[in-house]
């Protein structure tokens, strides 16, 4: 058992707010909490200025002048494609919010673009100017950043509440501690290690920490969202597929198939290789793609392939709760978790509120990241200048489990478990396609995998952060999976063969949460009260 | 997957050891960063952009390894060309104010 890793601190910082990742939302979550006046730490597992999705890529942004013909188009667009679980309070907010903040970039020197009536043109952000400038401003505010320094466990106090986090400079093997008054979970999604663009620091480890301080998820059925990609590379950027043509091997077309019947590819895929080509667009678009979006571009330049001339092959990479819509529960308009001191932002909270059961695609998660970043940061201040002076006097202990407590005397096969959970995620058949065998074997066969994890040990320090990125796969998956069994319908990218209809009846939220017990309990749109508990997977 | 850090170009800066977001690279005493962890690197291009003498080169396959020549790579303008798209480097300018994005949503359907 390597009780000092919970004991023995070579770094131990205090902060009035502590954000646990570093890419848009956990930026935006630290500049607020900094101009508010709050001391901020900010740590990231890989480096903030290129971790996460946004920074690999180029991302639309979901904004929207205050005109109020066009809020209410953009409210209305996507209601029936989310299976109507939006709320469109929410909606005004994150449009309000965004427009106010993707302004302030420009008024910080983002070099937006003007359209050809001369005018600003701010609905799209590249990923590695965006996240260079946001790290750059947070420094200015007075962010402190500790790089590569995965937190591994949260810390909570004598009531419960959350008083901050733990971890390991992954490089140094230094051991840190910082002990705040309000904590944010920013970590993003869980893409199961996919290789999507930019989304392989994306495990889920912020569920993972938070469900062991006691948070609920919401929406985690919501979690099979896959990117189209060359079948050779990581970039899964999917605009441009909009002019492709799918094709079988020998050139003829896949009836339905399209970017936005991602399906029929799926379906096709599950038999045989599919082609693209993106024939459709005119000889005048194409430099303007290339313009767009530099990075769809690279693995053909560097392939040897003309994509708008030639036939390549194509595949879905898995982007799970990343473009999914399931998440940590926010339970009021500050982004608080369900426990007292955490709060949580971006693709790491659930973003049905805006977006229902459906990927609002790179725009709504884009505008969700800078809101909720945004009002996670500003709340956290407050709620820390609310704790007045005796805040920092509280007893605190960690209490992260698997890898950080002793299992038995086995040695745990990380590489191992991390495939299996693959297994039961990636394949279109059980993810993509869902029936009621197929995710009850899976659930059998992830409870299994977690029962180990649980009775395992690990030796080395050095493989605690991917034995705990392997814990909180495995944990998420289950949520996932729990949830997807709970929802007999098909609702938003909740695909269900057994009940491929949506039924008026299940038009609530799925909460779950639990570790060694998995639980899912249905809630009321609007309500904050709980139906009681349907389903419970002992393990 | 990351195939080549440059011998002849590397400052031993070691930005891209501190900037991988998956930790791959090591640093090296002395010398140009290794290759640690190859199979973790997760193709996002990022430690070239941020490499301010493009030593380095990311192949498009993201699932096997492949095998690089840095001359040919050199002589066909592939080493730092995505720093170069984006306008990246001494005395260029970032393309982001020549995003076009807005030409392509207006032919969207």
């Amino acid at each position: 058992m390597l009780k000092t890793l919970t004991t023995d601190f070579e770094l131990d910082l205090e902060a009035d707010v502590l954000v646990i990742g570093g890419g848009p939302a956990g930026t935006w979550a630290a500049w607020s909490a900094a101009s508010s006046g709050a001391r901020v730490i900010l740590v990231d597992k890989g480096y903030c200025g290129t971790t996460g999705c946004a920074a690999a890529s180029g991302n639309g942004v979901w904004y929207v002048p205050p005109d109020p013909e066009a809020r209410e188009t953009a409210k209305a667009s996507r209601e029936s494609l989310g299976g109507f679980l939006s709320d469109r309070n929410w909606m005004d907010r994150v449009l309000n919010q965004t427009y106010t903040n993707v302004n302030q970039l420009a008024e910080w020197g983002y070099p937006f673009p003007t359209d050809d009536e001369g005018k600003p043109y701010r609905r799209s952000l590249q990923g590695p100017e965006y996240m260079r400038l946001m790290r750059r401003q947070i420094q200015r505010a007075g962010v402190k950043i500790l790089d590569n320094s995965p937190a591994l466990e949260l810390l909570v106090d004598d009531d419960g509440a959350v008083a901050g986090a733990t971890g390991v400079n992954r490089q140094t093997g230094t051991k840190w501690i910082v002990r705040s008054q309000s904590t944010i979970i920013a970590t993003g999604g869980c893409a199961f290690l996919s290789k999507a663009l930019g989304c392989n620091v994306l495990t889920g480890d912020g569920y993972l920490m938070a469900a062991e301080a006691g948070a609920e998820m919401s929406g985690m059925e919501f979690s099979n969202a896959y990117g189209i990609s060359p079948a050779f590379s990581s970039v899964t950027k999917t605009l441009f597929y909009n002019w492709a043509t799918f094709t079988y091997e020998d050139g003829t077309i896949i009836p339905g198939a399209s970017s936005h019947r991602r399906s029929v590819i799926a379906q096709t895929l599950l038999q045989q290789p599919v082609y693209a080509i993106i024939d459709k667009a005119a000889e005048s678009m194409r430099a303007s793609m290339r313009l767009a979006q530099p990075n769809f571009f690279l693995p053909f330049d560097r392939a040897g392939i003309d994509p708008f001339t030639q036939r390549f092959p194509v595949t879905l990479r898995l982007e799970g709760t990343v473009r999914g819509t399931g998440g940590i529960r926010i339970v009021d308009e500050s982004c608080a978790s369900s426990v007292r001191g955490l709060y949580a932002a971006g693709d790491a909270a659930t973003r049905e509120l805006i977006c229902g059961g459906f990927t609002g695609g790179g725009s709504h998660n884009a505008a969700w990241a800078i809101s909720s970043g945004y009002w996670s940061g500003k709340s956290a201040a407050e709620y820390t200048r609310s704790l007045g002076e005796h805040k920092t006097q509280r007893q605190v202990k960690g209490v992260g489990e698997v890898g950080l407590q002793s299992g038995s005397a086995r040695t745990l096969a990380t590489n191992e478990i991390i495939q299996a959970v693959q297994a039961e995620v990636f394949p279109y058949e059980k993810n993509y396609f869902r029936t009621e065998q197929g995710l009850t074997e899976s659930l059998g066969r992830l409870n299994h995998l977690w029962q180990e994890l649980r009775n395992s040990q690990v030796t080395s320090e050095k493989e605690l952060p991917r034995v705990r990125e392997a814990a909180a796969m495995v944990a998420t998956a289950r949520w996932m999976y729990s949830s997807a069994i709970e929802r007999k319908e098909t609702r938003g990218m909740h695909k269900h063969l057994d009940y491929p209809e949506l039924d008026a009846n299940q038009q609530h939220h799925l909460i779950s949460g639990g570790l060694d017990h998995v639980w899912v309990k249905s809630q009321p749109l609007n309500s904050k009260e709980k139906s009681e508990s349907k389903i419970g997977a002992l393990v | 997957m990351i195939e080549l850090v440059s011998e002849s170009r590397c400052i031993k800066c070691n930005i891209c050891v501190n900037i991988c977001p998956t930790n791959v690279f090591d640093r090296v005493p002395d010398a140009p960063p290794t290759i640690a962890r190859q199979s973790d690197c997760q193709t996002c291009y990022m430690c070239e952009l941020y490499c301010p003498v493009d030593a380095l080169y990311v192949a498009p396959e993201s699932d096997m390894q492949t095998s690089v020549n840095e001359a040919e790579l050199a002589e066909v303008g592939l080493l730092g060309s995505y720093r170069e798209n984006i306008g990246w480097g001494h005395k260029r300018t970032s393309t982001a104010k020549a995003d076009q994005t807005f030409q392509i949503l207006k032919q969207m359907k």
